[in-house]
């Protein structure tokens, strides 16, 4: 590893670090880590930094695969590890089929995708079309409806009070009431914005020129200019929607609404027993509760971790746009 | 000021006088020379095209704002917000008078914040620049994006995570059970339970927040490492003397954000840990507003506690910020 790690950063280096390296005071053997980095040079110090940064990876890494594991374990390998398997020897999706197959967890899972679809859709329209209203300064109340999106950057409205106007539209115990309030947020608006600004205006105005009306650039050339902001904006709202707890628990008192997040906190977080009344299909050898309860930690997280990877390329861009040019 | 933070955000392109005019790019002059009228039927698919969002806006950012009244009145759900009596500023006592409960709030509060800040901030930094000098880009890669996923899951999540790998059943203990040690009992020890938080989440948050530093830390230009070099600056007078005073402008605006976010303590994942360790040990003002207003139905004071925190809220950011100012530093916006 050490001569990898020395033979690459040559090819990174300008030619004035590699003279500067060469003139340098330092032996001769330092010259491999000249990179605008901050580490030593030293065998021991690359060692610990591998060996900081392994441990950091395996603090986030080993949870996942443990709660992985014990949901897809068999019911002997459970009671023998007591409790947590790192490693299932004979896995089986028995205790997805069980959650699966109706009852709580089933009807939460729809509630939760269906919440979460529309909610992203709807976020994403409205955050874009907003968005797009304020890319262009100089237009009718341009300055005053930008500062009322800016201010929101400042407060939260507090749990009281949002609660009473939840209350007094009649969203409570309505799916809406989880998508409506959270479907504009300041910040994503400013991130969209800035993108929308970046975009080579000439071609918009070309557009214009053509006849195009503000809704054909909007949709034929601004949004599929724009995919990677709105993947990573996407993003941002269908994680809130999906991960969405506490407004659940505010808003929605009718269990038969309860999205994943609520079913996961009474039953894993709270302990609450998973039985025939709650699970349809559990079968005579029902699977152990253990794996019953991390399938449903693991159904609650899997879809984050399926769209990650697709997204996580624009992260860079897409966030940066927003929060360092400022 | 809030002027000056609309001019800030918009990108260097559209800033000072455009050659095609200022005007929206439909080939009219500069927007002063048309009449409002004008101006509003010109632009009205646009503002139409804003106006679900504003609304949204106004109607579940600002207009709670209002509601904030119920904070000097004796709410009343079934007289609703208008029909309820004024009351003044009694339910503001729990505040001035120090009631025992809102005081232990306060305080879990604070030593939250402060762990937040002492704890929990620098941590990013640190991974930031132990990323940066990491010369292999493909381990970076891949160590970012590992370390980015916690932040991705919910409170919800993380707490069954915690609790599955460190609670009383969970992995760690029935290993050291099995192998005859007495175990580690974090998790329902109220004497323990900040310390359970804290590392909640700098587990959850720590690798994001690395995003803005190591952009800051790509932004420094090389030739000042390069010039350092020449000088016979070592690795860590580099550090020193290039990098960190290269990232101190992003650390200092982070730092004002993270202060004017103090107060805001975790409350989903406080609210889901309360029951096994109790009130004393783990209710922070929000968790307070939510337990007394929508729990036990003391709307007005728990609207009152919240409002006072908000104000708190915002004058810190813009203290904060004024702080910024003084010591030569940008900040989040100008003043």
């Amino acid at each position: 590893m050490s001569t990898a790690v020395t033979n690459r950063p040559a090819r990174r280096r300008s030619p004035i670090t590699r003279a500067a390296g060469r003139r340098s005071p330092a032996p001769p053997g330092r010259r491999g880590t000249t990179g605008p980095g901050t580490g030593g040079a030293s065998l021991p110090v690359r060692g610990l930094k591998g060996l900081v940064l392994l441990v950091c990876c395996a603090v986030v890494v080993v949870p996942f695969v443990a709660v992985i594991s014990t949901s897809l374990a068999d019911k002997d390998q459970v009671t023998k590890a007591g409790g947590f398997v790192l490693w299932p020897d004979h896995p089986s999706l028995y205790a997805y089929r069980a959650v699966l197959s109706g009852g709580v967890v089933t009807r939460a899972l729809l509630v939760s995708v269906g919440i979460t679809v529309v909610g992203t859709v709807l976020a994403l329209a409205c955050t874009a079309a907003l968005a797009y209203a304020l890319s262009r300064p100089g237009t009718f109340a341009h300055k005053p409806l930008l500062l009322t999106v800016l201010f929101t950057l400042m407060f939260s409205p507090g749990i009281i009070p949002s609660y009473l106007v939840v209350k007094e539209f009649g969203l409570l115990n309505s799916y809406w009431s989880l998508i409506v309030p959270v479907m504009v947020n300041g910040f994503n608006v400013i991130v969209m914005r800035s993108f929308f600004m970046d975009l080579p205006q000439d071609i918009l105005d070309s557009a214009r020129i053509d006849g195009a009306g503000e809704f054909r650039v909007l949709t034929r050339i601004v949004l599929p200019l724009s995919k990677a902001v709105l993947a990573v904006v996407g993003l941002f709202y269908a994680v809130g929607f999906w991960n969405s707890f506490f407004t659940a628990m505010l808003y929605i008192n009718d269990t038969a609404k309860w999205p994943l997040q609520l079913v996961l906190r009474t039953y894993v977080v709270n302990n609450a027993p998973l039985g025939a009344d709650n699970i349809a299909a559990l079968g005579t050898t029902p699977p152990p509760q253990q794996s019953l309860q991390m399938a449903i930690l693991v159904i609650s997280l899997v879809p984050i971790l399926l769209v990650y990877p697709f997204l996580q390329k624009h992260f860079s861009k897409g966030v940066m746009v927003g929060a360092v040019k400022g | 000021m809030a002027v000056e933070a609309t001019r800030r955000l918009r990108p260097g392109k559209a800033r000072g006088p455009r050659p095609r005019g200022d005007g929206g790019g439909r080939g009219g002059g500069p927007a002063a020379g048309r009449g409002r009228l004008a101006r509003l039927r010109r632009d009205r698919f646009l503002l139409l095209l804003a106006l679900p969002g504003i609304a949204v806006v106004l109607l579940f950012c600002y207009l709670p704002l209002l509601g904030n009244v119920i904070a000097f009145k004796d709410y009343q759900p079934f007289l609703g917000i208008s029909g309820s009596p004024w009351v003044g500023l009694s339910n503001f006592d729990v505040i001035f008078n120090g009631d025992p409960e809102f005081v232990t709030a306060l305080k879990n509060t604070l030593i939250v914040a402060l762990a937040q800040v002492v704890f929990v901030f620098p941590v990013p930094i640190a991974v930031a620049l132990l990323l940066n000098s990491l010369l292999s880009e493909r381990i970076k890669r891949i160590v970012q994006s590992v370390l980015y996923l916690p932040h991705f899951m919910s409170w919800v999540i993380v707490v069954a995570l915690f609790q599955s790998m460190l609670g009383n059943a969970g992995m760690l203990n029935t290993w050291l059970a099995h192998h005859g040690s007495g175990g580690f009992h974090i998790i329902g020890d109220p004497g323990l339970f900040k310390v359970l938080i804290t590392s909640q989440v700098v587990w959850k948050d720590s690798g994001w927040g690395t995003i803005l530093f190591l952009a800051a830390l790509s932004r420094i230009d090389t030739s000042l490492y390069e010039a350092a070099a020449v000088d016979g600056a070592s690795k860590t007078r580099q550090l020193w003397h290039v990098t960190l005073p290269g990232i101190r402008g992003v650390v200092v605006l982070m730092f004002i954000l993270k202060l004017g976010d103090a107060l805001n303590t975790g409350f989903e994942q406080i609210l889901l840990q309360q029951a096994p360790v109790g009130t004393d040990a783990s209710e922070v003002l929000d968790t307070y507003v939510y337990n007394h207003g929508v729990i036990n139905g003391d709307w007005g004071v728990s609207a009152a506690v919240g409002l006072v925190k908000g104000v708190v809220s915002v004058a810190l950011v813009l203290g904060a910020n004024k702080v910024a100012h003084i010591f030569g530093e940008r900040g989040v916006y100008e003043s």
